[in-house]
């Protein structure tokens, strides 16, 4: 479709969003300058991923490719992976240690800020070849992003605009990171789901608290969560960040599921087997048990039970987007600890019993909205505004991802 | 042949026998059947070779009863939304590595395409079984069984087990 013949997009109105913007080529380039490039804060990783100097690990801003790495006097940096002679990658490991970045191809040598130390034969060989007498190795490197720290995370971003980290998530959102990442944090393991869509269907998925107990029913399948236990979402001043979380749930019978009959099998009654996968340490000493954190455009932190994780939405062209998972714990878990996570994990994931939905269902949208992208998806649930909410029926978060969205995306 | 390769031929026979048994209850749907493959007490584990080269003890499922699996399936029939799909699964010959009473260890390879209800196929999964058995006359039951996948990535979700 081109430009011209799109349904145009009212920009006051968070309440449609056109199916285009999930598909359409142009604006996916569109979104890598002006998201990814412009004044936010990207996901780069976890300090414990790096914790030593020499330590680096390679990930994506957008489409550019990424090195983060721990220089020696501790300080955290970062710059594009890509070799200022020709383009080619500097670092061609998930991860590793390095003293400095010699690119393959023609041995340009960086260091781990990455300036760029030499060029290969500059001056010619036998008196031959070689730069130009006013090259200046100064001019000449990958771009580097600015980078801040926060509880353990690393972001980094490419505009001199960014306000600082703290600001940028806004207080209230912040207050619910820290309150979960409190102390040192381990890494107990990492996996990449691959999403068959859009990085914008998943990140919407993470701010819908509407379909959480709809779509996936083994909480009321096994009678132990109800859509009417207290809790809320928040949603930053920007739009873009926002927390839901629901405090602590009984199991028993859900009155609000009968009621609307809901499509969990009603008639059986079902149990665990092995019910350790419930048994829920009050870790934060709050009876919150299940909270959703995101910070746009791409960091997702997940307390559900005991299971912690940050997910990391990379897009990967149009209808495919990469979730890089780290299950992290704290470096004070002890074994009972670690094991109650790890049975935990199972809600989670590609096959986790509360979440495999979320792995398809935005596949759903971009294969059953393929033959209307002039048509709208309706974000109407709980009005048209994007405030904070007690009510977990309201699609406030996801207007107010659009409202991040459409200041920083002209469309 | 010595006597002992003889004798791990014909074990890594009979624990390929079962393990036939064991991918043909997850590939013709017959899933009630897979936590019958494995002792009450019991470890499942999917995880990738990246996680287990870095000491990193945590995957994609972990179970440490049958109970648990018994509960995984029960979820796949009444719980979760998938699409409709089937797995089939190749499996190599077991590699026997330690023989103790009637503990067995053993390595056996798989490869797993996944079959979508539109009739896509593709390679889903490809890794080794790295089991602990427990081989009497009786049976031959799973203690333990890491699924270490070669590729950390799972496309859109892993619903059936491996
Ligand atoms: S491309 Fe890196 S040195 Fe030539
Ligand atoms: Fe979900």
């Amino acid at each position: 479709m081109t430009e011209s013949s799109r349904t145009p997009w009212p920009r006051d109105d968070l309440t449609r969003v056109p199916y285009w913007v999930y598909d359409a080529p142009e604006v996916y380039r569109q979104e890598q300058e002006s998201i990814y490039f412009g004044p936010v804060w990207n996901y780069l990783g976890l300090e414990a991923e790096i914790p030593q100097s020499g330590d680096y690990k390679t990930t994506f801003v957008g489409d550019m490719p990424v090195v983060v790495t721990r220089a020696a006097d501790g300080g955290v940096h970062a710059f594009e992976n890509r070799c200022a002679h020709r383009g080619a990658l500097l670092a061609l490991k998930n991860k590793g240690r390095a003293k400095d970045f010699v690119c393959v191809y023609h041995a340009w040598r960086h260091d781990c800020e990455g300036n760029l130390l030499n060029a290969t034969f500059s001056r010619g060989v036998n008196g031959e070849g070689g730069m130009p007498s006013d090259f200046d190795r100064a001019h000449y490197g990958p771009r580097k992003l600015r980078v801040t720290t926060l509880c353990g995370l690393i972001f980094g971003t490419l505009s001199d605009e960014t306000p600082p980290i703290e600001e940028y998530i806004g207080e209230p959102v912040l207050a619910r990171l820290k309150r979960v990442l409190h102390k040192p944090l381990r890494i107990y393991g990492t996996y990449n789901q691959v999403l068959p869509n859009n990085w914008k269907l998943y990140f919407e998925n993470v701010k819908d608290t509407y379909h959480s107990s709809l779509l996936h029913t083994f909480f009321a399948t096994f009678k132990v969560s109800r859509l009417s236990q207290g809790g809320g979402v928040i949603v930053s001043e920007s739009g873009g960040n926002h927390v839901s979380y629901s405090l602590t749930h009984q199991g028993g019978e859900d009155s609000e599921f009968d009621k609307e009959r809901l499509r969990a099998n009603q008639e059986e009654q079902f149990t665990l087997q092995d019910k350790s996968v419930l048994n829920i340490v009050d870790e934060f000493g709050d009876g919150c048990h299940v909270q959703i954190l995101s910070v746009f455009p791409g960091f997702v932190l997940q307390a559900i039970h005991n299971s912690l994780a940050i997910r990391h939405i990379q897009p990967k062209g149009t209808e495919e987007t990469h979730l890089i998972w780290n299950l992290i714990g704290f470096e004070d878990d002890d074994e009972q600890m670690q094991v109650t996570r790890m049975k935990h994990a199972n809600l989670v994931g590609p096959a986790g019993f509360v979440s495999m939905e979320d792995g398809a269902v935005g596949g759903f949208v971009q294969r059953g909205s393929a033959g209307s992208p002039n048509e709208s998806t309706v974000v109407l649930m709980g009005g048209s505004s994007t405030e904070t909410s007690t009510s977990r029926a309201s699609e406030n978060s996801i207007r107010g991802f659009w409202k991040q969205y459409r200041q920083l995306v002209s469309l | 042949m010595n006597p002992d390769l003889i004798e791990r031929t014909r074990l890594s026979a009979s624990l390929g026998y079962m393990m036939e048994d064991y991918v043909r209850a997850i590939d013709t749907d017959d899933l009630e059947r897979w936590p019958d493959f494995f002792e009450p007490d019991c470890i499942y584990k999917v995880t990738s070779r990246e996680n287990v080269e870095a000491g990193l003890p945590f995957g994609v499922i972990y179970a440490d009863s049958r109970a648990m699996l018994q509960d995984r399936v029960k979820s796949l029939r009444d719980a979760n939304i998938y699409e409709g799909q089937s797995y089939r699964h190749l499996i190599g010959r077991p590699w026997v590595t330690q023989v103790d009473g009637e503990t067995v260890r053993a390595e056996t390879s798989f490869m797993v395409v996944r079959i979508m209800r539109d009739g896509q196929s593709t390679l889903f999964a490809t890794g080794v079984y790295q089991d602990v058995l427990r081989v009497t006359p009786e049976a031959i039951r799973l203690r333990e069984r890491i699924v270490v996948c070669d590729s950390s990535r799972v496309d859109t979700l892993m619903a059936l087990p491996l």
